[in-house]
């Protein structure tokens, strides 16, 4: 159970770190999609992985599901889809705003426009 | 349980929605409301700092829960008077925006209060998960702030500024996972009483989240090597706007001083501190690099974001030295370098729109109007922000060098700031002279030679492009920004004042105790939460 879920989390988050290291803002975008929802695991499974248990603790020792991580997951949910929405919208005006959807700053013809090369 | 305590999070939450519901179509109303709300917020400001003069720490249990199961919001010294800084800048900026900023996108104002709730709730909250939600409210306030009003440049340094932001936020969340799989809380205070008591089977897990934490507190003050965010977008965003982001890297600073001291404190053993061999390098690197910036900038907007790295460069050298002495002088200079900045980003946007056609870029350009007036005031403003005396730059820089001695390498340090210190004398007395003096020595043979280069694209990021003309007046603007420069000027006035509270607050900081008591009660030897037994 723990090496499944590590393995996932662990493939999610490469899959996402390489995404966001791209040049073009869609994959950027989905890339950080995938990071929180690898984030989103891992803040998951900080309160242990426990299958059919029970998450209102009546006796301590008994054993339990944590219910804490589960209301953090929900706040980061809500955070980072709406996140999410802001960037695309962003994404979307930034290339209906320069014509190309570059992560860049200055594109290429914009450097020379510049007078920098 | 008195409830004034939430008022600086409260009012500026509702009057944001009543901005954005009821007042969208009428600015005049929502200029008022929004000024309004300001005002409120100084005087509250002004009274918290009062009453935290005592000493006592103030807490505030959201829905009565007890802490550490609900959370708590605090109030100490440090919290008054971040709060009161951010409400005095936050006027000043907003003073200015009203002469026309505000008209140009939907919603300034509106955001603009969502901002200012941000910080200030990351400036009282007593958990690190709310801190984070904090934190996304500010952030989320900033990306509508930072593309306002557009233009694709700065459409684009929105986007990127977004993307690593974003990335810090999962980073934290996850910092935040293993924090409390380790010591489980997220309470501050609670963190803090279990921090050394966290087992040496979950010690690798709680290390790695604390120091993933403090490389996000890095990212949101700007911190060399997680720099690169900041100069993009306070050069390519409008000047108010800039001029408000000027405590958004403190607030980063903030988290750092608030949760280092609390938790890794002199207390702390082996553990005590930990941070401060990483913070002092990338301070100086980050100084370094700031200066460089500032000399080679190539229009005042971008000298005035690597003149705001340099400036957090400074004050992390003085937070990372960790001594209480230190600790008054990094939070004087703080104070300083917040109004300071903000100064010159006001200014800096009062050139922009007075420049048609060459914004802020480092040109020869022909007079613009009042060009005396702002040449003066950013005369002042690039004063203080070097360190020069008279202004208070000249007392923060002093402190910071005097705090520096008890720091085995200070040779290598005081060499370091004085030599940046020069640096940054030329690159501001560059910009100075060739966009204010040099204005009236605009030829002819110059102008049609600058045609040339104008065709060719040469266009300063900062060209407004809205295509709307801006009612440019001149009285608001300039009491705002005097307002700005005068805090600088009472700030060096009664330097004795604020240093005795500065004192005072540093010794808070650094007898955590008094802190864990307020928010966790008396209570007997804290037993660890998270066991052996659980994995």
């Amino acid at each position: 159970m723990e090496w499944l879920v590590a393995i996932a989390i662990s493939v999610i988050t490469a899959v996402g770190v390489y995404l966001v290291l791209s040049r073009r803002t869609f994959s950027v975008v989905m890339g950080l999609v995938m990071l929180t929802y690898a984030t989103n695991l891992f803040l998951f499974s900080s309160g242990r992985l426990a299958v059919n248990q029970p998450d209102i603790v009546t006796d301590p020792a008994a054993p339990h599901a944590d219910p804490v991580p589960q209301a953090l997951v929900l706040t980061a949910i809500v955070i980072s889809f709406g996140m999410t929405a802001l960037i695309l919208v962003l994404a979307v005006r930034g290339y209906f705003e320069s014509g190309n959807d570059e992560v860049d700053l200055l594109g290429p013809e914009e450097e020379i426009a510049r007078g920098r090369t | 349980m008195s409830h004034w305590l939430i008022l600086p999070i409260l009012i500026p939450a509702i009057v944001a929605p009543l901005l954005a519901l009821a007042m969208r179509n009428d600015l005049v109303l929502a200029r008022v409301f929004s000024v309004g709300s300001m005002v409120w917020l100084v005087l509250l400001g002004m009274y918290q700092v009062g009453v935290a003069c005592d000493g006592e720490i103030r807490t505030y249990e959201l829905g009565g829960w007890p802490s550490p199961f609900g959370i708590v919001l605090v109030l100490d010294r440090l919290s008054a008077l971040m709060l009161l800084l951010n409400a005095i800048l936050g006027l000043c900026v907003l003073l200015y925006a009203i002469n026309g900023c505000d008209q140009r996108g939907a919603h300034f104002h509106s955001l603009f209060q969502f901002q200012i709730m941000g910080i200030n709730g990351a400036f009282l909250t007593g958990d690190l998960f709310n801190l984070f939600v904090f934190f996304e409210i500010l952030l989320i306030a900033s990306y509508g702030l930072m593309v306002h009003a557009g233009g694709s440049a700065r459409v684009r340094a929105g986007i990127q500024y977004v993307v690593v932001n974003l990335v810090g936020s999962s980073l934290f969340l996850l910092a935040l996972g293993m924090i409390y799989s380790s010591t489980g809380t997220l309470n501050m205070a609670e963190f803090a009483r279990q921090a050394p008591l966290v087992g040496p089977e979950h010690q690798t897990v709680f290390y790695t989240g604390t120091a993933l934490m403090f490389v996000v507190f890095g990212i949101k003050s700007a911190l060399v090597p997680l720099q690169f965010w900041l100069p993009g977008t306070y050069a390519n965003t409008s000047g108010p706007v800039a001029a408000l982001f000027a405590i958004l890297s403190k607030v980063g600073a903030y988290a750092i001083i608030r949760v280092c001291l609390l938790a890794f404190g002199e207390s702390a053993g082996e553990a005590a501190f930990f941070i401060g061999p990483w913070l002092i390098p990338a301070a100086a690197a980050t100084l370094i690099l700031g200066m460089i910036g500032v000399v080679a900038s190539r229009s005042l907007a971008q000298q005035a974001s690597f003149a705001a790295l340099a400036s957090i460069g400074t004050l992390f050298l003085a937070i990372g030295t960790f001594t209480p002495q230190a600790q008054t002088a990094g939070l004087y200079y703080l104070l300083h370098s917040t109004l300071a900045l903000a100064t010159l980003f006001l200014l800096v946007d009062a050139v922009v729109i007075r420049r048609t056609g060459f914004g802020d870029a480092l040109v020869p350009a022909p007079k613009f109007k009042h060009v005396g007036l702002i040449a003066s005031m950013y005369f002042l403003a690039a004063i203080a922000i070097l360190g020069l005396p008279p202004l208070s730059g000249f007392v923060g820089k002093l402190l910071v060098l005097e705090a520096l001695t008890s720091n085995s390498n200070w040779g290598w340090l005081w060499g370091t700031i004085l030599a940046t210190s020069v640096m940054g004398l030329v690159g501001f007395a560059y910009s100075g002279s060739l966009v204010f003096w040099k204005s009236g020595e605009f030829t002819e043979e110059l102008q049609i030679e600058l045609a040339g280069v104008a065709d060719s694209g040469i266009k300063s990021s900062k060209v407004d492009h809205s295509g709307k003309s801006i009612s440019a007046g001149i009285v608001l603007p300039m009491v705002a920004i005097s307002c700005l420069l005068g805090t600088l000027v009472l700030l060096t006035i009664f330097s004795g004042l604020v240093l005795r509270y500065l004192d005072a607050t540093s010794q808070q900081l650094y007898s955590p105790e008094q802190y864990l008591t307020a928010v966790l009660g008396e209570g007997e030897r804290p037993v660890p939460i998270v066991t052996a037994g659980d994995h």
